[in-house]
C-alpha cells in the first residue's frame, strides 16, 4: 500500500505501517511506562533503562532530550509519546506545545483565539 | 424487542475528565464548556436508555502494538477503570450487558463484519469522559454500557463508508434482540484537533460546521470521505470522527436533531456534542 499522499500534509506524520514497523520498541517501551514501578526505574536512570530497549540510538537520543518531533520521525505515535510526559508530569497542552515551535503560552494564547487555521497548511503540492 | 431509541456524538477529550475529577468545572475556562451538557442532562434524565453501546477508541491504554483489533466488542460483565500513567479516574467501574453484547457480535459477524471479541478490557478517557459529561458524577453509571472500541491510531483505520455500514449491522442486531431494552448508541471523539509536530493545535470551525449538517441531514455524503481529508481538513486525530458515523448509522435514515454544541478550545480541541433522535417514521 501507498501512503505516500500523507505526506503532502504539513508538519504531520501519519502513522503508517512503515513508521509503526520502525517504531515499535519505542512504542513499546512508552507502554511500559504504565507501570509505576517503572516509571521509577526509568526516572533512576533514563539511559540504563532505554538500553533494556532494542531502539535505535536516534530513538533513544530523541526520548532523552525530550525531542517529540523526532519521537515521532522515528515511529513514535501521540498516545504512545504521552506515556513520556505523563511520566515527566506534563498536560497535553505543555508537551504538545514543544512539537510547534512557540512557547506554551503562546500556543495556549493561539487555542483560545481559536487555534491553528488550516489555511495554508492542507497541502504542500497544492500550497493552499 | 429492543430498539435504538436515539445517538449522541461527542467529545471525549481527557482534560475535560481531569476538570470534572479535580473539581474544576465552575472555572471560567471550563464553565462553557459543561454548559453544553446541561440540555442533555435533563434530556436523558427524563427518558434514561437501558443500555448505552459506547463507539471509542482507546489511546495505547488497554491496546498496546501487540494487538490492533479494528473493531472490538467488550462482552464482559464489568469493566475496570484504566490507569493512563495518572492513577485511574475516580469513577464507577463500568457495567456491561454481556447478553446484548454477545448478541451484537454474533450478529454483526454473521452479517459479515469480523468483530473482535474482548472478555476482560479496561476502559479509558475515551470511553469515562462521555459518561461523566453526560452522567455527572453518580456513585454508580445509570446505565449498561457495551464498550465498541475502534482503531483510530493506527493507518489504516476502517473507512468512513465501512464505519456507517457497521452502525447499520448495530440497528439490525439490537432490533432482533428479544428482550424489550431502550438502546442509545454514542460515537464519540473528535471534531477537529492535532497534538502531534509543528501543525498541532489545528482547528477548523467551518469544516467541523458542515460535518455536523451533514451528519444530521445526509449522512450518505460522508461515507465517501476518505481519510486524507480528515487529516488535512480536521487535523491528524480529528480522523475519530469516523466513529461518529457508527452512531449515524445505527439510527437509520432520517434523524431529528434534538441538541447541538460546539466549543472551542477545549484543551487542544475543538469539542463538539449532538444528540439525535430516530424520526417517528423510521422507528
Amino acid at each position: 500500500m501507498d501512503f505516500s499522499a500523507f505526506d503532502d500534509i504539513p508538519g504531520t506524520r501519519v502513522f503508517t505501517p512503515e513508521r509503526s514497523r520502525r517504531g515499535y520498541p519505542l512504542n513499546q517501551f512508552c507502554m511500559s511506562l504504565m507501570s509505576p514501578a517503572n516509571r521509577e526505574r526509568f526516572k533512576a536512570n533514563e539511559r540504563l533503562y532505554l538500553d533494556e530497549w532494542p531502539m535505535t540510538e536516534a530513538q533513544k537520543q530523541a526520548v532523552l532530550s525530550r525531542d517529540y518531533n523526532a519521537m515521532l520521525e522515528h515511529g513514535g505515535n501521540i498516545y504512545f509519546l504521552a506515556k513520556i510526559f505523563a511520566t515527566d508530569g506534563l498536560s497535553f497542552v505543555q508537551a504538545v506545545s514543544t512539537m510547534t515551535g512557540m512557547t506554551v503560552e503562546e500556543y495556549q494564547d493561539m487555542m483560545l483565539a481559536g487555534g491553528r487555521s488550516p489555511v495554508g497548511v492542507r497541502s504542500i503540492r497544492e500550497g493552499r | 424487542m429492543a430498539r435504538v431509541t436515539a445517538g449522541l456524538a461527542t467529545s471525549h477529550i481527557p482534560a475535560i475528565g481531569a476538570a470534572i475529577d479535580l473539581a474544576k468545572t465552575d472555572m471560567d475556562y471550563w464553565r462553557p464548556v459543561f454548559a453544553g451538557y446541561d440540555w442533555t442532562k435533563e434530556w436523558i434524565a427524563q427518558s434514561p436508555p437501558d443500555v448505552v453501546v459506547l463507539v471509542y477508541n482507546d489511546h495505547a491504554s488497554h491496546f498496546s502494538m501487540e494487538l490492533i483489533p479494528t473493531f472490538a466488542i467488550g462482552c464482559a460483565e464489568r469493566f475496570a477503570i484504566c490507569d493512563e500513567g495518572y492513577g485511574p479516574r475516580p469513577v464507577p467501574e463500568v457495567v456491561g450487558h454481556p447478553d446484548l453484547a454477545w448478541h451484537i457480535a454474533a450478529s454483526a459477524i454473521l452479517d459479515e463484519f469480523d468483530m473482535t471479541i474482548v472478555n476482560e478490557l479496561t476502559v479509558d478517557h475515551g470511553l469515562t469522559v462521555p459518561l461523566s459529561l453526560v452522567f455527572g458524577q453518580p456513585a454508580a453509571w445509570p446505565v449498561a454500557v457495551i464498550p465498541l472500541a475502534v482503531n483510530v491510531v493506527q493507518y489504516p483505520p476502517p473507512t468512513s463508508n465501512r464505519c456507517f455500514e457497521l452502525g447499520r449491522a448495530i440497528r439490525r442486531a439490537i432490533q432482533s434482540f428479544p428482550e424489550d431494552l431502550n438502546v442509545q448508541v454514542w460515537g464519540t471523539g473528535g471534531m477537529s484537533h492535532q497534538l502531534q509536530g509543528p501543525r498541532a493545535g489545528l482547528i477548523n470551525e467551518p469544516w467541523d460546521a458542515d460535518f455536523l449538517d451533514r451528519l444530521v441531514a445526509d449522512p450518505d455524503s460522508l461515507r465517501t470521505m476518505p481519510h486524507i481529508e480528515y487529516l488535512r481538513e480536521a487535523g491528524s486525530e480529528g480522523i475519530e470522527l469516523v466513529m461518529w458515523l457508527i452512531m449515524r448509522g445505527a439510527l437509520g435514515e432520517s434523524v431529528e436533531l434534538l441538541h447541538r454544541f460546539y466549543h472551542v478550545p477545549a484543551s487542544n480541541t475543538a469539542l463538539g456534542h449532538v444528540v439525535l433522535e430516530p424520526t417517528k417514521e423510521n422507528p
